[in-house]
């Protein structure tokens, strides 16, 4: 498959990623097990009638998407793609809540409507009348990977020249205390700045969107490559993993010394962060890496906003400061591999590289 | 009536989620679609069920509601005509 | 392929339904819900605890799970492709709801104490994890994926499917969709108006809306390689498909059909076809005013003054969301097998609007070459699929 030359990025985040010319050179502090993307004024990038009725999800997710398009100078793309675990949450919580006070009375149409999961895509489609392809992967930890692999596969295809894709999860109210009730979070109040230095259970709950437009041809402004993407479900062990990564490495004809920067997905979690710790002392031995989930939290979809943070590592040649990165011989940062489990059901490889 | 009205503006507000008009903004005659308040046919079907929840009124389908609909006088005017079939 | 759905509980029982005219359509029984008086439904006729029994699944699990479970082990069995070793094989299923019949019964007690409700009835929520739950049991794990684009999520899981195979990233994979009847969509539906207290009449003049089904529909696709080894030839062969955004309204399609056009005329550039050498069409045909009138007039710019046969099993089957392109696709492939038409049921006077009238008898058609099967979804998402005889 052809490699997808990315123009454009960007991500609404716990972090000041958007409308920022900086490049995380200040990053907040949450003394919280739940982190909350910033959300910009809207007003500039949405027509404030359509505001109305959206939910926090679907105007952090149509910001972004509109804001990618722009970057790229793309008014209307060739697909339209998204990646969401949970979809929108907050309207389908509306609706069930009402259905289920109100006994089944009429209420709300315009929450179901907007709990359908392939609302973001279509969203955006219907504000910039986008009649091609479109798509909504519904994956668990897999849904943007599937939803890259899906633009990757279009721009292979030859019917699309450029894809717009993106990853995105909101946390609610309802959705926080539920997956605190499956134990999923620090029960002690910790800094996510600080989060890789408790040795402790659970992690922290994080959201976000992320956009990218990506195309087949390269262009002057592209901020990196992605070279591939590939995941693994429920590994028997690590040596599967070992295994799979060895066999995306030779797919792509390169040898481990040819990673210049891991990006993990580490998430403050002891028994999760096992695996990554025996992939460091094995076959990544050596090589350099970085965490990402400090930043944004633990969610189905966090590679999307590890993938707006390699691509930009790339084009910068520059690795923020605050990410505590310890320096290394390399001056030119080529290529970066993401790699993430979530839960330990979904692994997923994604491979970046200047272009 | 000017109460049925007010109150009427009151709701729509609320209900519909606009956010950058005040119920005081609202005429009595203005139409609610299109080019007046600018709705579209999702909050027909919000209005139908403001109706039901509000005044146990039934309409049963969205042409029917594109004509109560059409100003708050018109709500106002169904409201009232049907209440009184009701007693 | 498999299927279960209101007419059957698998491919010879929902045939034989096919056949003989015989609708799932019917009072509510099973699903517990203030409406069941009131709206009719096309539920799968069996209850959690029959699902169970055949799925080999708790009776606890979401009934989204325990459909899909049973459609996809019949197709996968039905296959023979777990006979060959070494395969990478892939699952990809579509669901809209997923497990939200269960979050349902979790919400209930959650509202009141949110410390309360059983968490085993919440952790299955994500429409993917029902995928999982369903290619564990069959124990496929090199490719998983789910899909959801409403009413078209099967349509566009069978796309997925063929073009993995396509991209040489698996050999085999299930695709399809699943989704069971829930308080959730049926209240969404009613509170949109778009809900037949009648028996739904697809393409009639008199239309006046749908009924919720429930089901869950897979085929199992190949590669060329595969289908060399395999012992039973392929039903049929996937000569076209095609995703078009008709970007006009949230809930509604555009009056001329824009998407269903776009989505139907692409599928047949794909297959190198003409209008007319389709057959047979398998419509969206919800029977909502909306639906109806903009796919006619789609297959009006399309196809005139040459229309092919056309009906809508959602006359039989009600309309099953997320599984219906599922559904309809193992129909398709059916019609092609067996060289048979589908009736649709109820039609009395077809639409005035349109030259063309959908059948109203079952038929043989041994000359049965391609059929197009379309879907249509919220948010515009529309998709077609083109079955071929080999």
């Amino acid at each position: 498959m052809m490699k997808a030359y990315i123009r454009s990025a960007i991500t609404i985040s716990p972090q000041k990623t958007f409308n920022s010319p900086a490049f995380l050179n200040d990053l907040v502090e949450y003394n919280s097990n739940r982190l909350t993307s910033i959300e910009p004024d809207y007003s500039e990038a949405i027509d404030p009638r359509l505001i109305r009725r959206m939910s926090r999800i679907i105007k952090m997710s149509v910001a972004s998407a509109l804001a990618c398009l722009k970057d790229a100078g793309i008014a209307s793309p060739d697909a339209i793609v998204t990646g969401t675990a949970y979809g929108c949450l907050e309207d389908t919580g509306i609706f069930l809540t009402n259905m289920v006070q109100e006994d089944e009375e009429p209420v709300t149409p315009v929450a179901f409507v907007q709990s359908t999961h392939n609302t973001i895509g279509a969203q955006v489609a219907l504000l910039i009348k986008c009649s091609r392809y479109n798509n909504t992967f519904v994956s668990g930890g897999a849904s943007f990977e599937n939803a890259l692999l899906d633009a990757m596969m279009l721009l292979s295809e030859n019917n699309a020249a450029n894809v717009l894709v993106g990853g995105m999860d909101e946390i609610t109210d309802m959705s926080h205390i539920v997956l605190s009730r499956l134990c999923l979070y620090k029960r002690q109040l910790v800094s996510n700045l600080n989060l890789f230095n408790i040795n402790s259970k659970g992690t922290i709950n994080g959201e976000g969107a992320a956009f990218f437009l990506l195309k087949n041809i390269p262009s002057a402004n592209d901020l990196a490559c992605i070279d591939a993407v590939a995941t693994l479900y429920k590994p028997n062990d690590v040596a599967e993993i070992q295994q799979y990564i060895h066999s995306f490495l030779v797919s792509q004809s390169i040898s481990y010394s040819d990673i210049d920067l891991l990006i993990f997905g580490n998430n403050g979690d002891s028994k999760n962060d096992e695996i990554y710790t025996q992939l460091q002392q094995s076959v990544f031995n050596g090589t350099p890496s970085i965490n990402y989930k400090h930043l944004c939290g633990e969610y189905p979809t966090s590679t999307a906003f590890a993938t707006w943070l390699g691509a930009n590592i790339i084009k910068n040649n520059n690795i923020p400061i605050a990410l505590d990165y310890q320096e290394t011989s390399k001056n030119k940062i080529n290529k970066v591999l993401i790699y993430n489990h979530y839960q330990n059901i979904y692994h997923s490889l994604i491979l970046l590289s200047s272009c | 009536m000017d109460e049925l009205m007010a109150d009427l503006k009151e709701q729509i507000e609320v209900q519909l989620k606009l956010k950058n008009i005040k119920r005081e903004d609202i005429g009595n005659d203005q139409p609610l679609f299109g080019e007046g308040l600018g709705l579209d046919s999702l909050d027909v079907l919000e209005l139908i069920v403001l109706l039901k929840q509000q005044y146990k009124l039934r309409v049963s389908n969205p042409e029917d509601g594109l004509k109560v609909f059409r100003s708050v006088r018109t709500m106002a005017e169904f409201i009232t005509a049907n209440r009184v079939q009701n007693t | 392929m498999g299927v279960i759905s209101g007419i059957g509980n698998n491919v010879a029982e929902c045939l034989n339904a096919l056949v003989e005219g015989k609708t799932g359509i019917d009072k509510i029984k099973y699903l517990k819900t203030n409406h069941r008086d009131l709206l009719p439904a096309a539920e799968v006729k069996l209850s959690n605890d029959g699902l169970s029994v055949i799925s080999g699944l708790a009776p606890h699990t979401s009934r989204t799970a325990m459909l899909s479970m049973i459609a996809a082990q019949e197709a996968w069995d039905n296959s023979g492709v777990k006979n060959i070793p070494s395969l990478r094989t892939g699952f990809v299923s579509a669901s809209t709801a997923g497990g939200i019949d269960k979050t349902e019964e979790f919400f209930t007690h959650f509202l009141i104490d949110n410390k309360k409700g059983k968490l085993r009835n919440i952790i299955n929520h994500e429409c993917g994890s029902i995928t999982t739950m369903v290619a564990d049991k069959l124990g496929i794990r090199n490719h998983i994926s789910t899909i959801s684009t409403a009413c078209s999520s099967s349509a566009n899981a069978i796309m997925y499917g063929a073009r993995l195979i396509k991209h040489n990233l698996l050999d085999a994979v299930v695709a399809g969709g699943t989704d069971a009847l829930t308080r959730f969509t049926l209240n969404g539906f009613n509170t949109l108006l778009v809900l037949d207290e009648q028996y739904c009449r697809p393409f009639d003049e008199n239309r006046s809306g749908l009924n919720l089904g429930e089901g869950a529909g897979y085929v199992v696709l190949v590669s060329e390689r595969v289908a060399l080894l395999l012992e039973k030839s392929p039903y049929c062969a996937i000569s076209g498909y095609f995703n078009a955004n008709d970007a006009y309204h949230q809930t509604s399609t555009s009056v001329d059909g824009d998407g269903p056009y776009m989505a139907m005329a692409g599928a047949l550039a794909m297959s190198g076809l003409q209008p007319m050498d389709i057959n047979y069409i398998n419509l969206h045909g919800t029977g909502t005013q909306n639906n109806d009138s903009s796919e006619g007039a789609a297959i009006q710019r399309l196809f005139h003054p040459n229309y092919p046969k056309m009906s809508s099993t959602k006359s039989f089957t009600g309309h099953t969301l997320g599984a219906s392109a599922g559904v309809e696709a193992v129909f398709s492939a059916l019609a092609i097998h067996h060289g048979i038409v589908y009736p649709n049921l109820r039609l009395q006077n077809p639409m005035a609007a349109f030259p063309f009238t959908p059948e109203i008898a079952f038929s043989k058609q041994p000359g049965l070459k391609h059929v197009l099967s379309n879907s249509v979804g919220f948010g515009g998402n529309c998709s077609s699929l083109i079955f071929s005889k080999l």
